[in-house]
């Protein structure tokens, strides 16, 4: 099998009533979403706030439940499955939330934390389970004696990785990172984003990393999907999209991030105005109000997702290139691993 | 003389847990017209600093424990109280990292704009909307005549941030406070936030101390920067030398801390800095940045190294400053 979890055509709409005794209106907070991870993979949604990443990583786990879609993990339909098909299967599906503070129950203790998902989903005795805390705490860099102590009690650091041993305590293969670091200050992000990195590998996680950061995501992900009002309009591997960005979003996006080089003196796209409202998302392409390159076309026609090159989609009328077989992302030879980072950084 | 100078700041904190040091000793100019960095993490005492300059800081618990911070050669800490509020908002304004909770949501945009030109330079209720109007325009706010009568959970966060410096700037400052103004931001926005502010510090000449955690964007928008470290300051220099020969191990690790985006340049391995920033209430001895240091010798934990000119304008706070 190629990939562990595919998603097609997800969609999540809110409705909403405009203003006071206001008319009915539907947020179209994601609006035809698809993307696969292989195993062993780091597939990263990046985009500005508003632009429905963190929803599509709920509504995969159906934290929340999507409009429409469908979300297959390891070749079965996960929207399809019943109460108890769905509480087997998020043993196999686990995340990491942003906030090291409110994502804690504060009158746990560290070891009751991670002993629940082993009450829920395996039959250990007091001890084994004792042992499995312990061993967790280790890998992912906690004293053992923290186990007896409560969130108030640790930093934010320290926090986080709690955070991360619950995800990992019933060893899952999926686990999804949203915005996993940016509540972190610099000195301690670099302390997670490495272990991030380094589990990944370890236990051979597919990772979905929810991010609006594009430093951060190049750091930890092997093939990204940026996101712009609850579509992905690009994707590539890591790499060839921070090399050579195709769509101006991607590009306008890449030119707007600081780069802690005050020699380097760039030329910024600078978009204009803000993100239109995702209840009335303009006609055509949804980018081209702001896009600097826009024709004609972009204001009547929706873009289909085109594929210019081997592993990279993109959804602009600039680009030319067969519509992608069905699957948004290139099935990975049988048995091919994703570059480790090493080899992806050289 | 330069237009602020502070020189032996102490703050502390007076709490049931004993007494906190939030600010150690620092001393940092800023001259007329320049825009100055000050960078550092969370609890390092960066923006208690920013608010003491304007007296914002409550006292108690906040307690002045020594030095003074001098404007255009005034001493601001024995200042009248009515003279430190005909500064705010004139010669000295702040815009904070929250553009929704510095704004009132209950009156317009226009209302908390014209109340600067009303309370400051004595203009009618018209003729101040009216200036607020032409303000909001060259912030940059689409619409003006329109958006003074809308509140402020209209506007989203870039236009707020907008706004927020619009009433910062309404009456020309020598110097404005920067509180991490575009954390909250998406890095489009934020793009759009910091060009802001440096073609209005070019046309105004209003000096701009920019808090922030961000080094990268220190490195865009700053000349000089100066690192804090749990209250102290640790190094000092213009931007260009910080980032090429950066002497304090803390900003060494720092900035081989930060994963990067720009295609030039591919970030090997992060470093890490280890353990975590000491507490306020129980500080190390000596040097304290210390206990995380790589190159801490013996006297770094038993003494506080003092600030020194290494390099021609490039000072750092260390014993064993780095170079390799």
């Amino acid at each position: 099998m190629d990939e562990l979890l595919r998603v097609e055509g997800l969609v999540k709409h809110y409705r909403v009533r405009r203003g006071w005794g206001g008319r009915g209106a539907r947020v179209r907070a994601v609006d035809g979403v698809s993307f696969a991870i292989a195993p062993n993979e780091t597939y990263a949604l990046v985009g500005e706030s508003g632009c429905g990443k963190s929803t599509t990583g709920f509504a995969v786990l159906r934290l929340i439940e999507p409009t429409a879609g469908r979300v297959w993990f390891r070749g079965r339909n996960v929207l399809a499955l019943d109460p108890e098909g769905l509480r087997r299967m998020r043993r196999e599906m686990q995340i990491v939330f942003q906030d090291p503070f409110g994502s804690l129950n504060p009158r746990l203790t560290v070891e009751r934390t991670l002993e629940e998902p082993l009450l829920n989903h395996e039959r250990l005795s007091a001890a084994e389970r004792r042992e499995r805390v312990a061993e967790m705490l280790e890998v992912v860099g906690l004293h053992p004696e923290h186990r007896r102590r409560f969130p108030h009690e640790f930093s934010g650091g320290q926090r986080q990785r709690i955070g991360i041993a619950r995800a990992l305590m019933l060893r899952p293969r999926l686990v999804v990172g949203d915005e996993p670091v940016s509540a972190l200050d610099v000195s301690v992000r670099a302390q997670i984003l490495n272990l991030i990195v380094k589990l990944q590998r370890r236990f051979g996680i597919s990772l979905l990393f929810i991010s609006h950061d594009l430093a951060v995501v190049r750091y930890v992900s092997h093939r990204v999907g940026v996101m712009y009002l609850g579509r992905i309009v690009e994707t590539a591997p890591v790499r060839e999209l921070y090399e050579n960005p195709l769509h101006p979003y991607t590009r306008a996006l890449l030119s707007a991030v600081p780069v802690p080089d005050p020699r380097r003196r760039r030329t910024r796209i600078l978009l204009p105005g803000d993100v239109p409202s995702p209840i009335d998302p303009p006609p055509g392409c949804r980018f081209h109000p702001r896009c600097p390159e826009a024709m004609a076309v972009c204001r009547e026609e929706d873009p289909r997702p085109r594929r210019p090159a081997e592993g990279r989609i993109v959804c602009c009328h600039l680009y030319g290139g067969s519509p992608p077989a069905e699957t948004v992302s290139p099935a990975p030879e049988p048995g091919a691993s994703p570059p480790t980072p090493e080899e992806r950084r050289t | 003389m330069p237009l602020l100078s502070i020189r032996g700041l102490k703050i502390h904190f007076r709490t049931p847990q004993g007494t906190g040091v939030a600010v150690d000793g620092v001393s940092l100019d800023v001259a007329s017209g320049e825009v100055v960095g000050l960078v550092g993490e969370s609890g390092c005492g960066k923006s208690v600093l920013a608010l003491s300059i304007l007296r914002l800081l409550p006292v108690p618990p906040a307690l002045f424990a020594g030095g003074e911070i001098r404007f255009e050669g005034r001493d601001l800490l024995r200042a009248d109280p009515r003279d430190i509020l005909a500064l705010r908002g004139n010669r000295i304004s702040m815009i904070f990292q929250e553009p929704m909770t510095a704004l009132n949501p209950v009156f317009t945009i226009g209302d908390q704009l014209a109340e600067v030109y009303r309370v400051h330079r004595g203009q009618s209720r018209s003729q101040a909307l009216a200036s607020a109007a032409r303000m909001l325009g060259r912030v940059g706010v689409p619409a003006p005549e329109r958006r003074v009568r809308e509140y402020p959970f209209q506007l989203s966060g870039g236009m707020r941030q907008r706004v927020m410096i619009a009433i910062a700037l309404a009456c020309r400052p020598a110097l404005l406070l920067a509180d991490e103004p575009t954390t909250a931001l998406d890095v489009s926005i934020q793009a759009q936030i910091l060009d802001l502010m440096l073609s209005l510090n070019a046309e105004l000449h209003t000096a701009i101390l920019l808090i922030t955690h961000d080094l990268a964007v220190v490195a865009e928008v700053t000349r000089r920067v100066a690192v804090m470290y749990t209250g102290r300051l640790v190094e000092e220099a213009p931007t260009a030398a910080l980032f090429e020969t950066p002497l304090h191990p803390y900003t060494r690790g720092l900035l081989a801390s930060i994963p990067r985006a720009d295609a030039s340049f591919q970030t090997e391995s992060l470093n890490e800095i280890p353990g975590v920033v000491p507490s306020a209430f129980a500080l190390p001895p000596g040097c304290h940045f210390a206990p995380r240091c790589p190159r801490a010798a013996e006297i770094c934990r038993r003494e506080v190294p003092r600030l020194e000119e290494l390099l021609p304008g490039h000072r750092v706070a260390c014993w064993r400053p780095g170079d390799g």
